[in-house]
């Protein structure tokens, strides 16, 4: 009788291993990009979906949900994207998302401010040498219903005017009639455009409707070269959902597993209170791990989940409910 | 010297895996009519012809389920057509073995044929009325199927020779078990005839098997035996009965004890003593 | 089997700070008596047993040891009740009964909870979100069949089997009270009820709920105790039905003992449920199933997915991840809000597992273990997998009722249900594939009382749950569980 090995599974075994020997192939045409694709697995709805809500009966409490709280507000993207944003309005975004509780200087800044390209210069100017980032949205943004010569001088202009972050949206019609070719053809063109700049792609998952072209898109957006993959432009109806954070995230650990390369995720759209943030945390954490749970690989897009999480950490702090004039507006 | 010509007699076998062996024992028993006249030699099964029905009825099991609930149904009324083109034979034997007048005989065998087409019509009906949909909380869709036990093993009526073996052997067969009967002991030979007429109606090989013996020498075998998965013992005494439930546990076999009903409702309750429920969740999603 | 299998991202490193539920909600009272006839009773022999919290081998409560007398007054106070009251009452009125008693449990189901807890050793998250809110539902499905029996397929007017004495296992304590009182007694039998020796505690809140519900006197007896009370509810000849879920062994004894008294019998036992992973599974929700599977309650399941058959072009892969995600449960305090996995019930089945275990590892399997740490009083046991098992080594054949999994691998769909099937057992299998077909195909041919495709461990009221074979016969849930207590 032999005596089998007893391989426990030890703390060292638990870091984020990366092969570099199993880089991914270049995508060389459509037919591989398909098949690449096709091949994922596919996700079941049901569990997906009953995954989250497991995940939602986390209880974060205590110093957890202090620090969970902090790191939340370091991954704001705060955002305005309406026709009537103007200087003022982009001014005041700014100056939050530098300081955000004018009241104390512990709580860390926001991630980016996100505006559209006009408004990129001013941004950048009032926000100078802080380490907050100025996100553009380009590319047609929210429809993408223009020429790719045209969506690519959007990029052009916003990264002139001193983006540090370009957020593109992807043709879902072509998508979802099977042209991925082009998708991804146009996410190569922007990647090139952004230069220096980080490019986040936005699915609008809430278009592709399906779990599974969640899945795929993400991919597909992932092989094109982007840094970041982002749900949902915000101007939809149906924005980010849980489930659907749980699938990119698993997209993403899955595709650093086999490329060697991390890309971010950014769920926008709908995130209004710290307990949906900290739930996104919480998936975060246990789907794709801690190696995400920083500003540079998880982002929120949002405008009023800021003062949320700061009225949230202010009750962490002061043991009682805070009332809702405590934070400026913006 | 004399012309008269002597009938040609038929030696009464076991019904294994669709073939006629004696039994390996190579014993027989006599048996009388009801006036105690001598009937026939009958083979007398013995434990191991026992196992050679349980392998056969094990490995006909699958492909007998497998067969559509229609083709099923097709395959148990042929029998009721056998049966009825060789109705004068059964009866002779049925009157012989019950001491049945031959009107009265007759009538019993045209019930006999009845209560097989009567089975037959349930192969594609007991799905819908024993199984269905069942309304689960959540985004599933769920449904429950009667599916058979396995293998059955049939300890049939002592008294009613055709009828009481029809009842019983057929309601197990029809929901998709395979089946090893032990015939009434004292009245063999009308269920050996019901036998060699499923050979020759489409029964496959191993669907029923009969075994003719000693009712109490073969009864210890089924209860102990670990594959076979339920048994009737509508042919025991109530004593035996304990007795052979007992054992029956030792694998936790599915037992129907005797029951002096008769008619539909006893034959529902047969048709449902033999099948297991089986439920299936799929999740429903886009 | 190279280290690479144990590559994992760094997961669950978000430490949560522990989120205990308050234990002075379970307002549990120091001793408890036997309820019988309406009251809390006093045992004859006046012996208690103490009721330990796993989790800390701390006693939770004293509850008294019924013996034989005991039983004979419970199933005198349940006879009497039958035939003076409750044979008479109607279905409408019974329904109502069904329906108070559901909402009185969501009412205390905090509470419920709790005691669960303490007294099983399973998470608060399990005990608050499925096993109180589906032993409501179950009263509150089966309250509404106490009115259209005549409407069950079973003929008209069918009648209820008398007196029936129903005994219940430590894995689910409150839910499979539910599971036997609820179609017994919309059926209109009256009940004695004993709940296993380690877990009586929520059976006997159940008997205040059933107080608090003005359930007439002796419909419902509970009688707490070991092996003594079962065995002599079980011979006991004023008891017309005997509903028992526990392990095969002793189902097979009880059969046994019902056969002289030709008692209605129905037995749920034990299992080696087969999850089976097909290669275009949807991986990720596939982990869950597989880990739901084994590790809900500690794998003290009897459906448990105890055996992982998983086709073995996907067999690196799956174990990969599966081996990953095992390190990243949260072994520890069942009061935890955030636990995974809670304390074995008992320091017997603790040596059990671990007996079945150290047999895995001898004869050869690959073990993995969560590197967990575990609470240093209590009964616990690492999250555990088997790879390179085979069908002959006794942890792919005798069920283990821990949380340890056995990895077994298969070709084609044939030799999976062949697999699968290869087991003396037939309560519960998986199947994971995206392909429909297929998955119908396997699920024709696995013999098994419940199929749970793309999911697992998954329980309503309305659906029949109970085994083929060794793992026993009759179901509970929906219209088939009427069939159990009525005399058709």
């Amino acid at each position: 009788m032999s005596t089998a090995p007893l391989r426990l599974v030890t703390p060292e075994d638990r870091g984020v291993i990366i092969s570099d020997s199993n880089q991914l192939a270049r995508i060389e045409s459509e037919a591989q990009l398909s098949a690449i694709l096709i091949a994922l697995s596919g996700v079941d709805a049901v569990g997906a979906e009953a995954r989250v809500a497991k995940l939602a009966t986390r209880s974060i409490k205590k110093s957890t949900k202090s620090a969970a709280l902090n790191l939340a507000i370091s991954m704001v993207d705060l955002t305005t994207l309406e026709g009537a944003d103007t200087f003022g309005r982009v001014t005041s975004l700014c100056t939050k998302a530098m300081r955000p509780d004018a009241n104390d200087d512990s709580v860390p800044p926001v991630a980016a401010v996100c505006v559209y390209p006009d408004l990129v210069g001013h941004a950048r100017s009032v926000l100078g040498d802080s380490p907050v980032k100025v996100a553009a949205v380009a590319t047609a943004f929210p429809s993408g219903r223009a020429s790719m010569r045209v969506k690519l001088l959007d990029v052009a202009d916003a990264v002139d005017a001193g983006a540090d972050e370009i957020d593109m949206v992807i043709d879902r019609g072509a998508f979802l009639s099977g042209r991925l070719g082009q998708v991804f053809d146009e996410i190569v063109a922007v990647k090139e455009a952004c230069g220096s700049a980080h490019l986040k792609v936005i699915l609008e998952t809430g278009e592709l409707v399906t779990y599974d072209n969640v899945r795929r898109a993400s991919w597909l957006a992932m092989l094109g070269g982007a840094d970041f993959i982002k749900t949902s432009t915000g101007k939809l109806p149906v924005a980010a959902t849980t489930p659907v954070a749980l699938v990119m995230l698993e997209a993403v650990r899955d595709f650093a597993e086999s490329s060697g390369r991390l890309v971010g995720v950014k769920v926008a759209g709908g995130i209004r209170t710290a307990k949906d943030a900290i739930r996104y945390l919480v998936i975060v954490n246990e789907t794709a791990g801690s190696t995400w749970l920083t500003p540079d690989l998880f982002r929120f897009g949002a405008s009023s989940l800021l003062n949320d999480l700061l009225r949230q950490r202010l009750k962490q702090q002061r043991g009682a409910y805070v009332r809702s004039d405590e934070f400026s507006g913006d | 010297m004399s012309d008269a010509r002597q009938d040609v007699r038929k030696t009464y076998k076991l019904l294994i895996n669709g073939a006629f062996p004696r039994s390996e024992s190579g014993r027989s028993y006599e048996v009388l009519s009801s006036k105690g006249e001598f009937l026939a030699n009958v083979a007398q099964g013995s434990r191991k012809d026992l196992r050679d029905a349980v392998t056969a009825a094990r490995a006909a099991q699958p492909k007998w389920w497998g067969a559509t609930a229609y083709n099923r149904g097709q395959v148990i009324y042929r029998l009721a057509e056998m049966a009825e083109s060789r109705r004068a034979e059964l009866a002779e034997h049925v009157g012989l073995a019950e001491g049945l007048k031959d009107a009265a005989a007759k009538s019993c065998v045209s019930r006999s044929i009845d209560r097989i087409v009567w089975y037959a019509g349930w192969a594609d009906k007991i799905t819908q009325v024993l199984g269905g949909a069942n309304p689960v909380a959540g985004p599933f869709f769920n449904f429950s199927l009667p599916t058979p036990s396995g293998v059955v093993a049939v300890v049939a009526p002592q008294e009613s020779s055709l009828e009481g073996f029809v009842d019983t052997v057929l309601a197990p067969i029809v929901v998709g078990n395979t089946v090893l009967a032990i015939p009434s002991e004292i009245r063999p030979t009308p269920a050996v005839l019901l036998g060699e007429m499923s050979a020759t109606s489409d029964f496959p090989a191993g669907l029923l098997n009969i075994i003719t013996g000693y009712t109490g020498e073969l009864t210890p075998t089924l209860a102990t035996h670990e594959d076979i998965d339920g048994i009737d013992l509508e042919g025991v005494s109530n004593d035996e009965a304990i007795e052979l439930s007992a054992l029956a546990a030792g694998s936790i076999k599915r037992v129907l004890r005797p029951d002096e009903h008769r008619g539909d409702a006893a034959s529902l309750r047969r048709l449902r003593a033999f099948v297991e429920t089986s439920t299936v969740w799929h999740t429903v999603g886009q | 089997m190279t280290d690479k299998s144990l590559e994992s991202s760094t997961l669950g490193s978000l430490q949560y700070d522990p989120a205990p539920e308050l234990a002075a909600i379970a307002r549990l009272r120091p001793s408890y008596g036997l309820f019988i006839d309406g009251r809390f009773t006093d045992p004859s022999t006046h012996e208690q047993f103490a009721s330990l919290n796993p989790a800390t081998e701390e006693t939770l409560a004293m509850v008294s040891s019924a013996n034989a007398a005991d039983v004979d007054r419970a199933v005198a106070a349940a006879r009497k009740a039958y035939d003076t009251v409750w044979s008479k009452t109607t279905g409408a009125e019974r329904a109502k009964y069904l329906f108070r008693i559901a909402r009185l449990i969501l009412e205390r189901s905090r509470e419920l909870a709790v005691v669960e807890t303490l007294d099983n050793g399973k998470p608060i998250r399990e005990s608050r979100d499925i096993d109180i809110p589906l032993a409501a539902a179950h009263f509150f499905y089966y309250a509404g069949w106490a009115d259209k029996l005549d409407h069950a397929g079973f003929g008209v007017s069918p009648q209820p089997i008398g007196v029936a004495g129903q005994i219940i296992p430590w894995n689910f304590p409150l839910l499979m009270a539910a599971w036997k009182l609820a179609p017994a007694l919309a059926a209109g039998n009256t009940c004695v009820l004993k709940p296993a020796e380690t877990t009586p505690l929520t059976a006997l809140v159940l008997a205040e709920i059933l107080q608090q519900a003005e359930l007439p006197d002796g419909v419902v007896n509970i009688l707490t105790g070991d092996g003594v009370a079962g065995a002599a509810l079980v011979d006991h000849p004023g008891v017309n039905k005997i509903a028992f879920t526990g392990s095969t062994e002793v189902g097979r004894l009880i059969q046994q003992r019902t056969a002289a008294s030709n008692k209605r019998l129905t037995l749920e036992l034990g299992g080696k449920g087969a999850n089976i992973v097909f290669d275009d599974a949807p991986i990720d929700e596939m982990i869950e199933g597989i880990i739901d599977g084994i590790f809900f309650n500690q794998g003290h399941v009897c459906c448990a997915g105890s055996r992982l058959l998983v086709q073995e072009s996907v067999a690196d892969e799956v174990l990969r991840r599966l081996v990953r995600r095992v390190e990243q449960l949260r072994v520890g305090d069942p009061m935890d809000k955030n636990t995974d996995v809670g304390a074995i019930n008992s320091a017997a089945q603790l040596a059990r597992i671990k007996e079945l275990t150290d047999y895995g590892m001898s004869e050869g399997a690959t073990r993995y273990t969560s590197s967990c740490v575990l609470p240093d009083k209590g009964y616990w046991f690492a999250p555990t997998v088997f790879a390179d098992v085979t069908q002959s080594h006794r942890i792919a054949r005798e069920e283990i009722f821990g949380p340890v999994l056995s990895v077994l691998t298969f070709r084609t769909p044939e030799e999976a249900v062949a697999k699968a099937n290869n087991t003396n057992y037939g309560l519960a299998c998986g199947v994971w594939s995206e392909k429909g077909s297929r998955t119908l195909w396997v699920a024709q041919r696995l013999r098994a009382g419940v199929i749970w495709a793309n999911t697992y461990n998954r329980f309503d009221p309305s659906s029949p749950f109970g085994g083929m074979r060794e793992s026993g016969f009759g179901r509970e849930g929906g219209r088939h569980g009427l069939e159990a207590y009525l005399n058709v």
